[in-house]
């Protein structure tokens, strides 16, 4: 029987380290190759060694596809093919290609050049990772072998995200990445036709929360960062240098432009021009608004938002500084909270999710004691905000964008266990398919019945619609045909022409039956017995008396002759071929029950 | 299966192709050649044109003398200048299910059909081509209402009075069908009926059949279509381009297999290469501004203009053209350059590579950026005030009919030290000229048509084996002016199928197979 198998090698009940391996068709395609945020040690990156212990990967998986450019989907790209090995094709939206290596290496430099990690991917790396990369537009049919073809769908959530179908015959699956149900200020909504999959896999983040309409969480936002500047206190956002900090750009950018504010605006690291650059030449992927405006303004050139320089986070006065990383894990945004966290008048705002074991995370958590590195203790006199920013659907979302695929099963990855538990029953008992949550390593089989493409003669066809009316959906039509299977290919074509094209003579298969019956006139009578007998029952068949005394049902022969031992007993012989069994044994059956006593006059 | 050719263009195609009930239409050019007849719309009063004599009839009757005015020799109409539509007689178009859009140029006849004939369906066409054709047609409304004329001349359509007219305007077809230019509303209303798609997206219609768009190199988001059911294929090849400009390249492998092949929209100039055409280009333009002339270039305001400014941008300095200013005049002007930056997923590989850096696809936002190129809505406001000779004008329209250009003709027209280059192929330069004669402005003919030469087509044809083609018949014989050419003629076995207007051709298509499925529990039987 065939069947899809998925097993996460990360994201099972687990938010970060995005991979799934997905069997479909007897084609092995992983999904996303993140990285954890929570980790440093073996457990940041997925277990490989689950697809092969000694062969290569290449010889196992047909392709690798990357939703989006964050690393928790994207960062452990280059250990995957580069210190593993992987040659095989490596498939991501175009924005996507772009980003994904200076991301990378950002990370990359976080790692080596500030922890001193030994034994991690090289820059070089990077590059002969990304030369395996092929670019997919949205909606694209990719064939990506002669039977498995992806194509990709718009998800939102940052620049270039994007969900894959990946279809092999008849069978697919639909793996959402993260995206978004809502347009934001700068992306649109996800969308997918109703293509009807065998299995979603959607991500559930927000399994459990319905969240309340953007606007009102903007203002509160707003709000927030006016007040803390108005008391000359400092804002601190935590971002990550692509996606949500572009958004919260362009909302401050006209809330400051609106309200005459002067308190300055900063943005950390040397990506900012190059990220708005990227956003500006790639507005094509962002919202309807955005694209009709660009060309009288791009929303992209921000007046108020200017670079940051270290040395401006001991400036007196009042700022807002949008620094990279986005969960406090690392790098800037971790210094400048450590030199402002003791001052009540200062406010970090977390505008994302962050993964459990980070300074986000644990300072979202209520902490307000901190054991830094070196056992420093950190006491947290700042106000501590969180606003759900991120672009991720919410329960209400996932469920409308099941709603639109309508696959026949869902499996969810991409959340919290507890918070998925509630989601899967929610999806069972509206949709009334089944829903999984497999964790890591475990493996979800679903048996699948694909239906078998045939060509089918037209003249074959047409011969059978000429033969009865039009077809009715709710009887079942018998049709002869001859099935040709030829490499892999299936031809459905009349007997005739099968024998014409494979060079085979007809060999004719004739059943004969014989039927005793008690009648002890002459053979010619019996005969003609059972002619007036069978002309007065099938009144729509040609029922014909032959000059040698035999008689015909359209083509079966009926005979009678005389029985050998016998004399009170006549023996029929009725015989038909093959194609005319279903009338051979009616009449067969029919002859079997006797024939009328014969009409008095004669004896 | 058949096809019904609405238009006798060769680059400017419009054919209806019925395929397993379904009804397609590929293209909707509009034939603009037809505003040659008219007298230019100036932005400007102008003397000379409207103090031309009125032309009459050799028996001195002088009834039409309000209608046709003389200028050197040809007769004009003086009248808001009209199109020639595709034939709306020949399939009743309300039954189209689909249009297919190939490119911006193909795609002008749009309003009149999705409008005005109880059209329904829907329209397919890139993102590019959307964008940048809306530009084209934004311009052409613009060129046409804001001079507005009073004037519509009917009398000499009259095919009584037309046939005693002298030639060309005697031998004009179907003049009684063309019309006058649509509004901006009903743009609006046509483009708001298209959908967008992508190179390679299988879209499919009424589960009947399968189109697709594949990239044909010519222009920013150009498509050849491939229309095919589970055992026939048929492939639209429309104005497609093998030459490293800056479109993606052009995919040929997935044109393999054809039962059939439209073939349409091949270069119209076959025998100039190009890049000898850019050279020359550059050349005149370099000793006329040495000498202190000015330069006109009548063009559109996309397509190749990206290419010359780019070549322009490496030329600039080691010419001794940095001081020279360069302007490029179109109401779209300014929207036609920020878009063509947005398009990466579009472009070439190298220029894809340039968006990855992150910089810009195109150098020409370098030379706006440094000020050698400055772009303007029209020659008024900001532009009379930077305004600077010796300089470089690129303005539409290339008929020279209306647009900013007729301006210029009229300005420079009369000093020899000017010159005129004409590198848009779509109008013969010569009868674009005719109402301005006569000229002591030098004229150059430099037409740059990246389009596939007969070379590149018998060679296409090699490598994707077509079991027919079909084409228009002006590229079954060699073309009238160089009739003893034969190389520059389609040469395929079996010989190609050819159509005019108006024609309707059954193509040689058997349909033999049909898809069925059998239900799994069946086939283990």
């Amino acid at each position: 029987m065939p069947e899809i198998r998925v097993t996460p090698l990360g994201a099972g009940q687990d938010v970060g380290r995005s991979c799934i391996l997905v069997s479909i068709g007897g084609k092995n395609v992983m999904l996303d190759c993140g990285m954890h945020m929570g980790f440093n040690d073996d457990r940041r990156f997925p277990d490989f060694s689950y697809i092969t212990r000694n062969g290569r990967l290449t010889d196992f998986l047909d392709c690798v596809i990357i939703s989006h450019f964050h690393l928790d989907h994207c960062g452990a790209l280059p250990y995957f093919s580069e210190m593993v090995g992987y040659d095989g094709p490596i498939y991501m939206t175009h924005p996507t290609q772009a980003i994904c290596p200076i991301l990378l290496e950002d990370y990359r430099k976080i790692a080596v050049d500030k922890k001193g990690e030994a034994n991690f991917f090289t820059s070089q790396m990077i590059k002969d990772c990304m030369k395996k990369v092929v670019a997919v537009r949205l909606h694209q049919t990719v064939q990506v072998d002669e039977e498995l073809q992806i194509k990709a769908y718009y998800a939102g959530h940052v620049l270039g995200a994007a969900m894959f179908q990946i279809k092999v015959g008849s069978e697919s699956v639909v793996y959402t990445g993260d995206y978004n149900m809502t347009p934001d200020r700068h992306l649109g909504a996800a969308w997918i036709d109703k293509c009807r999959p065998n299995l979603l896999i959607t991500e559930s983040t927000y399994a459990t929360t319905i969240r309340d309409s953007k606007r009102c969480r903007e203002r509160d936002f707003l709000k927030k960062v006016h007040e803390t500047v108005e008391r000359g206190g400092k804002v601190l956002i935590p971002v990550f240098a692509l996606g949500r900090a572009q958004e919260l750009c362009i909302l401050l950018e006209t809330f400051w432009e609106r309200m005459n504010l002067k308190a300055p605006i900063y943005f950390s690291t040397g990506l900012t021009e190059k990220a708005n650059h990227y956003y500006k030449l790639f507005i094509t992927w962002t919202n309807q608004k955005i694209r009709k405006t660009f060309v009288q303004r791009n929303m992209f050139e921000f007046k108020h938002i200017k670079a940051f320089d270290r040395a401006f986070a001991d400036n007196p006065g009042p700022m807002v500084v949008f620094a990279t990383p986005g969960m406090l894990h690392a790098g800037q945004s971790l210094q400048i909270f450590r030199k402002w966290a003791g001052n009540e008048k200062n406010m970090v705002i977390m505008p994302g999710y962050c993964v459990q074991g980070t300074v986000g995370h644990k300072i979202l958590s209520g902490q307000r004691k901190l054991e830094m590195e070196g056992r420093q203790v950190l006491e947290i006199r700042m106000q501590v905000e969180y606003m759900s920013f991120s672009a991720h659907a919410d329960a209400k979302g996932i469920m409308q964008l099941v709603g639109q695929a309508e696959p026949e099963s869902v499996l969810l990855v991409h959340g919290e266990a507890k918070k998925m538990e509630f989601l899967k029953q929610k999806i069972e008992q509206e949709f009334r398919v089944n829903c999984y949550m497999p964790a890591n390593g475990e493996t979800v089989t679903l048996p699948t019945s694909p239906s078998i493409p045939v060509g089918i003669s037209l003249g074959l066809l047409k011969r059978e619609m000429a033969q009865g009316l039009l077809p009715d959906a709710k009887k079942p039509r018998l049709l002869h045909g001859t099935l040709i299977m030829k490499d892999s290919n299936f031809r459905l074509v009349s007997s005739e022409q099968a024998l014409k094209e494979l060079g085979l003579a007809e060999h004719q298969l004739r059943f004969t039956c014989r039927v005793h019956l008690h009648d002890s006139r002459k053979e010619q009578e019996t005969a003609m017995r059972v002619y007036s007998h069978l002309k007065s029952l099938l009144k729509d068949h040609c029922v014909q008396h032959l000059p040698d005394g035999s008689v015909t049902v359209e083509s079966i022969l009926i005979q009678a002759a005389a029985h050998s031992e016998d004399p009170g007993t006549k023996v029929l012989l009725v015989s038909w071929t093959y194609q005319d069994e279903e009338l051979g044994s009616y009449l067969t059956s029919l002859l079997k029950k006797g024939l009328p006593p014969a009409p008095s006059g004669g004896s | 299966m058949k096809l019904y050719c609405l238009s006798g263009h060769p680059t400017l195609p419009c054919n209806v192709l019925k395929f397993k009930s379904t009804t397609i239409m590929l293209d909707c050019g509009l034939d603009m050649t037809s505003t040659l007849n008219f007298l230019p719309l100036p932005l400007v009063q102008s003397p000379r044109l409207s103090n031309l004599p009125g032309w009459s009839l050799k028996d001195g009757n002088v009834f039409l003398d309000k209608e046709l005015k003389e200028c050197s020799g040809h007769v004009f109409v003086d009248s808001v200048p009209e199109f020639c539509l595709p034939e709306t007689e020949l399939i009743d178009l309300s039954t189209v299910d689909v249009i297919l859009i190939s490119n911006y140029h193909c795609m002008m006849a749009l309003p009149y059909i999705t409008e005005h004939t109880g059209f329904t369906g829907t329209v397919y066409a890139t993102e590019p081509t959307v964008q940048i054709g809306r530009l084209l047609m934004e311009e052409l409304v613009n060129f046409i209402e804001r001079v507005p004329k009073a004037q519509s001349a009917s009398v000499w359509k009259n095919k009584d009075v037309q046939r005693l007219l002298p030639s060309p305007l005697k031998d004009a077809v179907e003049v009684s069908t063309w019309r006058r230019c649509y509004s901006l509303q009903e743009v609006n209303s046509a483009l708001s009926k298209i959908q967008l798609v992508g190179y390679s997206q299988k879209i499919e219609l009424f589960g009947a059949v399968q189109v697709t768009p594949l990239s044909s190199g010519y222009a920013l988001g150009s498509s050849n279509w491939i229309i095919q059911s589970h055992y026939e294929k048929v492939s639209y090849v429309s104005g497609s381009s093998l030459l490293t400009t800056h479109p993606q390249p052009m995919d040929q492998a997935s044109l393999k297999n054809s039962d059939v092949l439209v073939l349409t929209g091949l270069t119209q100039i076959p025998t100039a290469n190009p890049d000898g055409m850019v050279g020359e280009f550059f050349s005149s333009l370099a000793l006329t501004v040495r000498n202190g002339g000015n330069v006109l270039v009548p063009c559109y305001p996309s397509g190749v203009i990206y290419d010359l400014l780019e070549c322009l941008y490496q030329y600039i300095d080691s010419a001794g053209l940095s001081s020279i200013p360069f302007y490029f005049i179109s109401p779209v002007a300014n929207s036609s350059l920020e878009f063509s930056q947005i398009f990466a997923e579009w472009l070439c590989h190298n220029k894809q590579a340039k968006v990855y850096l992150p910089e810009p696809p195109f150098p020409h936002a370098e030379l706006i950026q440094t000020n050698k190129l400055k772009h303007y809505p029209s020659i008024h406001g900001d532009f009379s005030n930077d305004f600077r000779q010796p300089c470089v004008v690129f303005t539409g329209h290339p008929s020279l009919r209306f647009g900013d250009v007729v301006h210029f003709m009229e300005l420079w027209g009369k000093s020899s030290l000017n010159t005129v280059i004409f590198t848009e192929p779509d109008f013969s330069y010569l009868e674009a000229l005719a109402p301005y004669q006569p000229l002591a402005m030098k004229c150059i003919y430099c037409p740059i048509d990246t389009r596939l030469n007969f070379i590149q087509v018998s060679k296409l044809l090699k490598e994707v084996q077509p079991l027919h083609v079909v084409c228009p018949e002006q590229y079954t014989q060699p073309p009238p002016a160089q009739a003893h050419r034969m190389d520059l003629m389609i040469d395929c076995q079996p010989p190609p199928m050819s159509y005019r207007r108006a024609e309707v051709l059954a193509l040689p298509f058997k349909r033999r197979y049909e898809k069925i499925e059998i239900m799994p529990e069946t086939a283990v039987m």
